[in-house]
């Protein structure tokens, strides 16, 4: 499902004398569907920016990086705004959402930007905020003034309402406690075992052991020259 | 007796001609506003200068003109324009629609139906319909150009959100042939059916915005409204105290300290002659006759400042 | 649960090299994009840059001399005056930056929402009535503020009262200039909150001109960085602002408290 292939990527910083910094060369994985593999490697390794690329949000210097039948290196915005709404979810380290607006709200967004009825929508959203224990009297408020667990909980919950067939997780249990913890890895092997195809990052190591199939240590894509 | 220190009519003949030119543009382009060039006339603005230049410009020795102000003859305005073109055309003057050949208008049109062959002029003061809501004249020219029309049913909307009816009583919009929309001067809606469909010539003259506006005979036109409020033709429910009518346009008149009111018909000679026709309403004893009205009439406008 | 809506495969605008001088000055110059159904076109760059030229160009209040504009396959450039303003009052929508200079102030509120329907041949007052107290209701001002006039409303009243008085014929192509500018900041967020859901549940396709990233990181689908007239760099909203490749755009980005 998710298959990259001699990715490279350089930052040039324009305004520190144009200044240019290679971070990536011969990245190369696969994730097959009902697959979760995780990214390891030293911090500034380069986990965050794959991740980043795969989802679109960074530029690909050079290399493939395919969902599915599209070349997310190559990829007009639009494909990538389609992918990103069908196929592709990502539940990065940060809560980003409109202020005001509920919580139901930013978890139902998803599906009714899919075109999924309103009622139904907002039933799933509910369904995943119970399961991830965030009390009902908040659903209603926007998530904007939760502490950081609970918003980080908001953002599990909108990235697994939908059922993407493919799965970009950025340290998804990374401040929660053991119960939701808990939550959070059951929701990931129930989206493997219906065929999802995950990369993850994961700093818990229980975490990993229980959920990844395979490990990739980014530090191998790390540029020679620059090392 | 003409007075020959001017030309025929007060105006110099290449005047009268640039005048005509404008008349039979809006002639041929049904309800569009024409500009022209307006003269100082020796009458101030409020007197319907436009309405004076236009008849000047359609006289010819032989008409007979009639001249109203309300519908009546006797008004201040009225008989000083009538005096002006006895002065200066030396025409015959009546009082007698069915008589008159050019017929000057302020604010009425005649209750008689008009024929063939008459010419209705009037007074205009503000020709540009679209103007309350939308001041600037580029602006309004540029609708009229594109037919966006649809500011005209905003204050028509406006006035039923405020009042539950289209309270727009005078001067209430038209829409000329299907396509332009028009300020029919400031009549008052009672009289809007006649517009349409009407046997007579009609002139629009505006002095101080220099504009010439018509609609020519059998036009068709039709006072704008929505389907749910359809435009009504309203008058006073009554008849007149003095003939009897109950068809015509009234003007209601206190008559004494007390309080007490009757209706008459504005239209003075329609009512003098129905009454002389034997007619007769609830007051119609002969020391009212219409014409003693009319004059009080005058006096309460002169009062009141009331001029276009 | 079915999930597919077809991607469309035709732009509903499109515009190629669009130049528009003002004398020797560039407004904006050789500007080229395509704008699909249900996208949202943010367009940042700093105070003179040609931003609102470029808006004004595009929906007819300016004319570009050099450039194709193509709206659903139609040469809006060739389009005659009263096919351009048919347009601009069924199928466009414009929002200004002051509300005083969208809305109508001496027209009260549902005067201002109903005359686009007027416009274009609604006759029926009770209708006309009906959708304007359904819209102040979608653009939450109360149905008894509906024979108000603006003037007696909040900045933020009037803004979202000039999009209910835009949207009201259910317009394809949106535009807007800095339609939160001027507005404090949780008054911003509920129009952003509002606008999101109507550009999501009327499929609106707009282009917005703004210099407010935040806006856009949260609105627009697309970016388009400009710089003295040029367009400098353009692409997905979040891919623009968090891997700049301009100079200019990471100068932008970088001047910014976090986005
Ligand atoms: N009417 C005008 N006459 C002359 N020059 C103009 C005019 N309008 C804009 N310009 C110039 O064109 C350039 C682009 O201006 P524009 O108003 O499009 O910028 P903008 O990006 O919208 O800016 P802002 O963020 O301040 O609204 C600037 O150099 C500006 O000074
Ligand atoms: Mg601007
Ligand atoms: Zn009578």
């Amino acid at each position: 499902m998710i298959r990259i292939e001699n990715l490279s990527k350089t930052f040039t910083m324009h305004n520190q004398g144009g200044a240019i910094i290679p971070v990536m060369a011969g990245g190369a994985l696969q994730v097959a569907p009902g697959e979760c593999v995780g990214l390891i490697g030293q911090s500034g390794a380069g986990k965050s920016t794959l991740m980043r690329m795969v989802y679109g949000n960074y530029l690909a210097a050079s290399g493939r990086i395919m969902i599915g039948d599209l070349d997310v290196a190559q990829a007009a915005p639009r494909q990538i705004i389609r992918l990103r709404r069908e196929t592709l979810g990502y539940v990065s380290q940060f809560l980003r959402v409109v202020p005001r607006v509920p919580t139901i709200e930013v978890v139902a967004e998803p599906l009714l930007q899919l075109g999924v009825e309103p009622a139904a929508a907002r039933a799933r959203a509910a369904a995943l905020l119970a399961q991830l224990n965030i009390p009902e009297r908040l659903w209603s408020l926007s998530p904007t003034t939760f502490s950081g667990g609970e918003q980080q909980r908001v953002n599990i919950a909108r990235g697994f309402a939908h059922r993407y067939p493919a799965l970009l997780l950025d340290e998804p249990t990374a401040s929660l406690d053991a119960v939701n913890r808990a939550v959070v890895l059951d929701l990931i092997l129930e989206a493997k075992a219906r065929g999802a195809a995950i990369l993850g990052i994961f700093h818990d190591e229980a975490a990993r052991a229980t959920v990844c199939d395979r490990l990739i240590d980014v530090t191998g894509f790390m540029p020679k020259a620059a090392a | 007796m003409t007075d020959q220190a001017y030309n025929f009519a007060y105006l110099d003949e290449q005047t009268k001609r640039m005048i005509r030119r404008a008349i039979l543009k809006g002639v041929a382009v049904p309800g569009y506003q024409v500009p022209f060039a307006s003269r100082e006339m020796p009458m101030p603005y409020g007197w319907g200068t436009g309405g004076v230049q236009v008849t000047a410009a359609c006289l010819v020795p032989e008409d007979r003109l009639k001249v109203i102000d309300q519908g009546a003859d006797d008004t201040t305005n009225a008989v000083s324009i009538r005096k002006f073109f006895q002065r200066t055309a030396g025409v015959e003057v009546t009082e007698a629609t069915a008589e008159a050949t050019v017929i000057q208008t302020r604010h009425r049109i005649p209750e008689t139906a008009l024929s063939e062959g008459q010419i209705l002029v009037y007074q205009v003061p503000i020709p540009e319909p679209l103007r309350f809501l939308e001041p600037r004249e580029t602006e309004t020219r540029k609708m009229h150009e594109l037919e966006e029309y649809g500011l005209m049913h905003v204050k028509l909307y406006e006035d039923i959100a405020r009042h539950g009816e289209i309270a727009t009583s005078y001067a209430y919009p038209v829409k000329v042939e299907g396509r332009y929309v028009m300020d029919p001067s400031p009549i008052p809606k009672f009289d809007n059916p006649k517009l349409g469909g009407n046997a007579a010539i009609q002139l629009f003259g505006a002095g101080r915005e220099q504009r010439i506006y018509a609609v020519p005979p059998y036009t068709q036109v039709v006072s704008l409204d929505f389907d749910d409020h359809p435009f009504v033709a309203s008058k006073a429910p009554h008849d007149c105290d003095l003939c009897g009518a109950s068809e015509s346009y009234l003007d209601e008149v206190i008559t004494d300290d007390q309080g007490s009111r009757m209706y008459v018909c504005s239209d003075t000679d329609f009512c003098a002659t129905r009454q002389e026709a034997g007619h007769h309403g609830r007051l119609g004893v002969p020391q009212f006759s219409s014409k003693k009205i009319a004059k009080s009439l005058e006096g309460f406008c002169a009062a009141e400042g009331v001029t276009e | 649960m079915t999930f597919h809506q077809p991607v469309q495969d035709t732009p509903l605008l499109r515009v190629t090299g669009l130049t528009k001088h003002y004398g020797a000055r560039i407004g904006c110059a050789d500007v080229s994009f395509d704008l699909y159904p249900g996208e949202v076109l943010g367009i940042v760059g700093e105070s003179g840059s040609g931003k609102s030229t470029l808006l004004a160009s595009l929906a007819g209040h300016l004319r570009p001399e050099f450039g194709r504009i193509a709206y659903d396959g139609r040469d809006v450039l060739a389009m005659s005056e009263t096919e351009r303003r048919r347009l601009s009052r069924t199928d466009w929508a414009y929002v200004h930056q002051n509300p005083r200079d969208g809305l109508r102030m001496g027209v009260s509120a549902g005067g201002n929402v109903g005359e686009r329907l007027m416009a274009i041949g609604g006759r029926h007052y009770g209708d006309i009535r009906a959708k304007a107290t359904d819209w102040l209701g979608r653009v939450e001002i109360a149905a008894d503020r509906i024979d108000d006039r603006p003037s007696a409303f909040s900045g933020g009243m009037q803004q979202r009262l000039q999009i209910a008085r835009n949207l009201v014929t259910a317009p394809r192509l949106v535009f807007m200039d800095e339609p939160t500018g001027g507005l404090d900041v949780s008054v911003q967020a509920r129009l952003l909150d509002l606008l999101r859901g109507l550009v999501r549940d009327l499929g609106l396709s707009v282009i917005i001109v703004t210099h407010d990233l935040a806006v856009v990181r949260l609105l627009a689908d697309r970016l388009m960085v400009m710089k003295s007239g040029h367009v400098v760099e353009q692409g997905l909203t979040d891919q623009v602002l968090d891997d700049p490749q301009h100079a200019y755009t990471q100068l932008l980005v970088s001047s910014v408290l976090q986005v």
